[in-house]
C-alpha cells in the first residue's frame, strides 16, 4: 500500500516561562493510504502536539518543531511556508477537534462555516459550494440539511455538532484526516454513532484517519493500527491484534488491564500507579521506570533498545534484551 | 426577542421613576430648595415657582404634579434665571453636548477598536507594550488635567489650535481629545484582553485548520465574538462621557448643557439641577437599554434563550 | 537542538550495559508519586509572580512613597495648610517653598501632600466600604441563590443603571460637600461592582465538591461562606478593590474640580487643580502641575498594580 505520511525523529518543545518543556521527543510512524491510526496515551503524553504538528498549527512562539521531518506526498510539511501549508490545511489534510461545543464559532451560521473552507480552496460559486455542503450533512446523518444550514451552533446538540465538524472537515475532500479525541466530549450512545460514522466515511471516500485518543475502547472500534505514546515517545506501535493480544510493553499491558473488556471476563481492573513523569525534565532513560513494575536498574539509566517484533510491532522496551529475559527465566 | 425588550423596558421605566423620585424627594430635604420655606429668592421667581409646583398643596399632591412635569418633560422657570425656563436651557445646551458627546464617542470607540487588535495580534510585542502603555496613562490622566494640558500645548505654547468654544470642526478638535481618551484607552484594553482570549478558542483553531487566512479569521470569525464585551460596557462608557462632558465644557467655555448643570450646582439653582438630572438620567439609561438590544441582536444565542428556546 | 543527553543514549552500545543491571528492581513506590517541582502555596506563586512584572511593582514602590509622604509630608515643611503670606503670591519653586505657592501666598508642597492624605483616605475608604457591602451582599445572594438571588440581583440591576456620578452629584448637592459626605456618596452606588464579582464567583465555587463535603458534615452556612467560599474568592476581590481606588480617587478630584469637594483652607489635588485653572495665562505652572501629576500618577501606579494584581492572583495562569 501507498504510504502518505511518514513522520520521521519528530521532536517539539514549547518554551514557558518555567523553562523548556519537550513534549514530543523523537516521534516516528508511517500512515498508508486508506489505513486508521490510532495514536493513544495519557493526557500530556504528547499525542495533540504531534497531531497539531502535522498540520503546523503548533502556535509558535512558545512552541517549535525542534528536529524532524514530516513527509506527506513526497513533501516535507514542516518546511512549507505558511502560505504552502495553508493551502494544503482542509485540502489535503483536515483536523476534527475534540470539544464540537466550542469547535464552531457561536455567532455564524452552520451553513457560513461549512461554506467558508470550500470557497477559499475551490474557485466555486455559492450557490454550488451550498449544494457541496448540504450533501456533506446529508453523509453525516444530518436531517434536514438545508433548513439547518441556517441555524447557529447552539441549536444543534453535542452529536449533531461533532457531525458537522466532520462535514466541514471532509468537504474539500481530503486524503487525511486527524481526529484529536473526537468523541470524548460525547455521551456513550453517542459516541458509538459518531465512530460508525467514521467507519462508513472511510469505506465511502477511502480517507486516511489518524485517530487520537487516550480511550482503548474507542480503539478497538475502528484502529487497524495502533501507537502507544508515553512521555513524548512511541514506545510500542503495532496492528490493532498485536497490540490487544500480545502487547509487550509493560505501559501498554497496563493501559489494557486499566480499561474493562467484555471477552475477559471476571479480570480485575489495575489502574497504574504514579504519575507521568514532568516533561521540564524528562528522565534519561526509560520514561516509564518509576511506574513500571517489572523495572530494572538499566531502565533508569539508559533509554531502551528499539526492537521490532514482526514487520508491525515494534516496542522500546529493555525487556526486549536477551539478557533481562534470562534474569527473568532464572 | 419580544419577552427579551419587554423585560428591559419595565426594567427602564421603573430606574427612570426611581431616579426622578429620589430627585424629588432629596430636593425637599435640601434648606433653601424652591419645596422649602426658607427659600431666599426674588418675588417674581417665587411666583413662577408656586404656579409651576402647587407649592401650597400637601407633599404627595406636589408629588404628583412634579411627576407630571417629569412625564410631559416641563420643569419649569430657573431661579437664577427668571425669564427662562429650563427646558429653554435643555434645547439650548443639549445640542451641542450631544454634538461633543457623540463625536468623541465615536472616535473613542473607532480609535480604541482599532488600538486593542492590533496589540492583540502582537501579543507581547514591541507595539502590544506601548499601546498597553498609552491606555494605562489615557485611563489615569483625569480629563480635566488632559484638557488643560492640551490647551497649554496646542493653544498657548504652539498656538496652532483654538482653545475655546465651539464654533469650527477647529474648536473641536482640543475638547474631543480630552473627552475621547479615556473611553478610548478602556476599550482598547477590553478588546485587546477580549481579542486574546477569543484568538484561544477552539473554533479559530478550526478556522485555521480550513486554511482560512489569518485577516480572514480575524476579521469573520475573532471581531465579532471578541467585540462582544466591548457592547456591554458601552453604557457605562457612554455615562463616563457624559460626565465628562461637565468639566470639559467648564474648562473649553462651550455653551453645552454641562456647563449649565455646572453653574446650577454652584448657584444652587435647584429647578435647573432637577430638570438636567432627570433629563441625563432618561437620556443614559434610554441608551443603556439600546445597548441591551444591541447586544441581544448581535449575540445569536440570547435571542432564542429569551424566547425560551433550547 | 537536540539536548546532549539524547545523543549520549543513542551513543550508549547495548552491548556494554553490565548484565547485573538486568535484575528485577524492588519496586521503589515513593519514586513513582514524587513531586519534581517545589510547589508553592497560592499566595507565595502570586507574590513571586507579581515581583516579576516591573510595572506593577514600580506602582506598588510608588503608593508606598506616597502614603510615607502623605503622613510625613506636611511635617517636612515650616508651612501649614491654610497659611496665607499675602506677600507670597504665585512664588516659583524656591528653598523656602519647594513646589512655589499659589495665589493666596499657600505652600504648595504642603498641600500637595495634604491632597495626598485626602485622595488617599477617599480612595482607601471607599474601596473598604465598597468591600464590606458588597461581600455581605454579594456573598448572601450568591449563596441562598433561588429568589433570594433574583430578587437581590433585580436590585442590583437597577442600581447600575443610576448614573454613578449624577447621583453622587445630586447627594452632595443635597448633604452639602465634606469629607464625609463624598465618601458616602461615593458608596452608596459603588459596592454594586464588587456585589457582582462576589456573587459571581461565590456561584461557581458553591456547587465545588468541598463545599459538598464540608455541608455534609453538617457546617452552618455562616461557617461555610467564612471558612470556603471567602478565601477562594479573594483574587477578584482584592483585584476589584485595587481598581476601586483610582475611581474613587478621580472621582473626589472631578468632584473638587466642579466646587462639590473639600473647602478651604484644607486642600484636594481637585481642588487644586480647579484653583489654578487660570494658570495657563498666567505662567503659574507649578500651581496646576503638582497637583495634576500626582492625581495622575497615584491612578497611574494604582491602575498598574491592579492589573499586575490581576495577572498574578489569576488561578489559570498559575503553572
Amino acid at each position: 500500500m501507498e504510504k502518505i505520511l511518514e513522520v520521521n525523529d519528530l521532536h517539539v518543545s514549547f518554551q514557558t516561562y518555567g523553562g523548556e518543556v519537550k513534549a514530543v521527543r523523537g516521534v516516528s510512524f508511517d500512515l498508508h493510504k486508506g489505513e486508521t491510526l490510532a495514536i493513544v496515551g495519557e493526557s500530556g503524553c504528547g499525542k495533540s502536539v504531534t497531531a497539531n504538528s502535522i498540520m503546523k498549527l503548533i502556535p509558535s512562539p512558545p512552541g517549535k518543531i525542534a528536529n524532524g521531518s514530516i513527509y506527506f506526498k513526497g513533501r516535507d510539511l514542516t518546511r512549507l511556508s505558511e502560505k504552502a501549508i495553508r493551502d494544503i490545511r482542509g485540502v489535503d489534510i483536515s483536523m476534527i477537534f475534540q470539544d464540537p461545543m466550542t469547535a464552531l464559532n457561536p455567532t455564524l451560521t452552520i451553513g457560513n462555516q461549512l461554506t467558508e473552507g470550500i470557497k477559499q480552496h475551490q474557485n466555486i460559486t455559492s450557490k454550488e459550494a451550498k449544494t457541496k455542503a448540504i450533501d456533506m450533512l446529508n453523509l453525516v446523518g444530518i436531517p434536514n440539511p438545508e433548513e439547518r444550514m441556517k441555524q447557529y451552533p447552539h441549536q444543534f446538540s453535542g452529536g449533531m455538532r461533532q457531525r458537522i465538524v466532520i462535514a466541514m472537515a471532509l468537504i474539500c475532500e481530503p486524503e487525511l484526516l486527524i481526529a484529536d479525541e473526537p468523541t470524548t466530549a460525547l455521551d456513550v450512545t453517542i459516541q458509538a454513532q459518531i465512530l460508525q460514522l467514521f467507519n462508513k466515511i472511510q469505506q465511502e471516500t477511502g480517507v486516511s484517519i489518524i485517530l487520537i485518543t487516550h480511550d482503548l475502547g474507542v480503539v478497538a472500534k475502528i484502529a487497524d493500527r495502533i501507537a502507544v505514546m508515553y512521555a513524548g515517545k512511541v514506545i510500542e506501535v503495532g496492528t490493532r491484534k498485536e497490540i490487544f493480544y500480545t502487547p509487550q510493553h509493560p505501559y501498554t499491558q497496563g493501559l489494557l488491564n486499566s480499561v474493562p473488556r467484555l471477552d475477559k471476563r471476571k479480570e480485575k481492573l489495575v489502574p497504574i500507579d504514579g504519575t507521568p513523569p514532568d516533561l521540564f525534565a524528562p528522565p534519561q532513560g526509560c520514561p516509564f521506570t518509576a511506574r513500571c513494575p517489572k523495572a530494572m536498574e538499566v531502565c533508569g539509566k539508559v533509554y531502551p533498545i528499539h526492537s521490532e517484533l514482526s514487520n508491525t510491532h515494534e516496542v522500546d522496551c529493555w525487556l526486549q534484551d536477551e539478557r533481562a529475559k534470562q534474569h527473568i527465566a532464572t | 426577542m419580544v419577552k427579551y425588550i419587554t423585560k428591559r423596558l419595565v426594567l427602564m421605566i421603573l430606574t427612570i421613576f426611581i431616579i426622578a423620585s429620589l430627585t424629588f424627594f432629596l430636593m425637599h430635604a435640601i434648606p433653601g430648595s424652591p419645596f422649602n420655606e426658607e427659600r431666599g429668592t426674588n418675588e417674581t421667581v417665587q411666583a413662577n415657582l408656586e404656579e409651576h409646583y402647587h407649592l401650597d398643596e400637601p407633599l404627595l399632591v406636589q408629588y404628583f404634579i412634579y411627576m407630571k412635569s417629569v412625564v410631559t418633560f416641563d420643569f419649569g422657570p430657573s431661579i437664577k434665571q427668571p425669564t427662562e425656563t429650563v427646558n429653554d436651557l435643555l434645547g439650548r445646551g443639549f445640542p451641542i453636548s450631544a454634538e461633543l458627546g457623540i463625536i468623541s464617542i465615536v472616535v473613542a470607540v473607532i480609535s480604541g477598536i482599532i488600538l486593542g487588535v492590533f496589540a492583540a495580534l502582537r501579543h507581547n510585542g514591541i507595539i502590544d507594550y506601548m499601546a498597553m502603555a498609552f491606555a494605562v496613562l489615557g485611563i489615569s490622566i483625569p480629563n480635566f488635567v488632559l484638557a488643560t494640558l492640551l490647551i497649554q500645548k496646542f493653544a498657548v505654547d504652539w498656538d496652532v489650535l483654538p482653545a475655546a468654544t465651539w464654533s469650527s470642526p477647529m474648536h473641536m478638535i482640543l475638547p474631543t481629545i480630552a473627552l475621547a481618551t479615556g473611553p478610548m484607552a478602556i476599550i482598547a484594553r477590553l478588546t485587546r484582553s477580549s481579542m486574546i482570549e477569543t484568538l484561544t478558542q477552539d473554533y479559530i483553531k478550526t478556522a485555521h485548520a480550513k486554511g482560512l487566512k489569518p485577516w480572514k479569521i480575524v476579521i469573520k470569525h475573532a471581531l465579532k465574538n471578541a467585540l462582544m464585551p466591548v457592547v456591554t460596557i458601552m453604557g457605562t462608557l457612554l455615562a463616563g462621557v457624559l460626565t465628562g462632558t461637565f468639566v470639559i465644557e467648564k474648562i473649553f467655555a462651550i455653551p453645552g448643557m454641562g456647563k449649565y448643570f455646572v453653574e446650577s450646582i454652584n448657584q444652587r439653582d435647584y429647578p435647573v439641577i432637577m430638570g438636567t438630572t432627570v433629563f441625563y438620567s432618561a437620556f443614559l439609561i434610554g441608551m443603556l437599554f439600546l445597548v441591551d438590544i444591541a447586544y441581544g441582536l448581535l449575540d445569536p444565542r440570547i435571542k432564542l434563550h429569551k424566547e425560551g428556546g433550547e | 537542538m537536540l539536548p546532549a543527553t539524547e545523543e549520549k543514549e543513542q551513543q550508549t552500545n547495548p552491548s556494554d550495559i553490565p548484565d547485573d543491571w538486568f535484575k528485577p528492581k524492588q519496586k521503589d513506590t515513593s519514586e513513582a508519586e514524587s513531586v519534581v517541582r517545589p510547589s508553592l502555596s497560592y499566595w507565595e506563586d502570586a507574590w513571586h509572580r507579581l515581583r516579576k512584572n516591573k510595572m506593577a511593582m514600580g506602582g506598588l514602590v510608588f503608593l508606598i512613597l506616597l502614603g510615607f509622604m502623605a503622613i510625613f509630608g506636611p511635617m517636612l515643611s515650616p508651612h501649614t495648610v491654610g497659611e496665607t503670606t499675602l506677600s507670597n503670591q504665585n512664588k516659583p519653586p524656591s528653598s523656602d517653598h519647594w513646589f512655589g505657592t499659589d495665589k493666596l501666598g499657600r505652600d504648595v508642597f504642603t498641600r500637595t501632600w495634604f491632597g495626598a492624605r485626602i485622595s488617599l483616605f477617599v480612595g482607601i475608604m471607599a474601596a473598604l466600604i465598597d468591600f464590606f457591602i458588597g461581600v455581605a451582599y454579594g456573598g448572601i445572594a450568591g449563596y441562598k441563590g433561588g429568589r433570594t438571588d433574583s430578587v437581590m440581583m433585580r436590585i442590583i440591576e437597577i442600581l447600575y443603571g443610576l448614573p454613578y456620578l449624577l447621583v453622587v452629584i445630586l447627594l452632595l448637592v443635597v448633604m452639602g460637600p465634606s469629607l464625609a459626605t463624598i465618601i458616602v456618596a461615593l458608596t452608596v452606588t459603588g459596592w454594586v461592582g464588587m456585589a457582582r464579582i462576589v456573587r459571581g464567583q461565590v456561584l461557581q465555587l458553591k456547587n465545588y465538591e468541598f463545599v459538598l463535603a464540608s455541608q455534609s458534615f453538617g457546617a452552618k452556612t455562616k461557617r461555610i461562606i467564612q471558612k470556603n467560599l471567602l478565601p477562594n474568592t479573594m483574587g477578584p476581590i482584592i483585584v476589584q478593590m485595587t481598581l476601586t481606588v483610582p475611581t474613587a480617587i478621580f472621582a473626589e478630584a472631578f468632584l473638587s474640580f466642579l466646587g462639590l469637594g473639600i473647602q478651604s483652607p484644607y486642600a484636594s489635588w481637585g481642588v487644586m487643580a480647579n484653583d489654578s485653572l487660570g494658570v495657563i495665562l498666567s505662567g503659574h505652572w507649578w500651581r496646576l502641575f503638582f497637583p495634576a501629576f500626582f492625581i495622575s500618577a497615584t491612578m497611574f501606579a494604582f491602575n498598574v498594580l491592579g492589573d499586575g494584581l490581576q495577572d498574578a492572583l489569576d488561578p489559570k495562569l498559575r503553572r
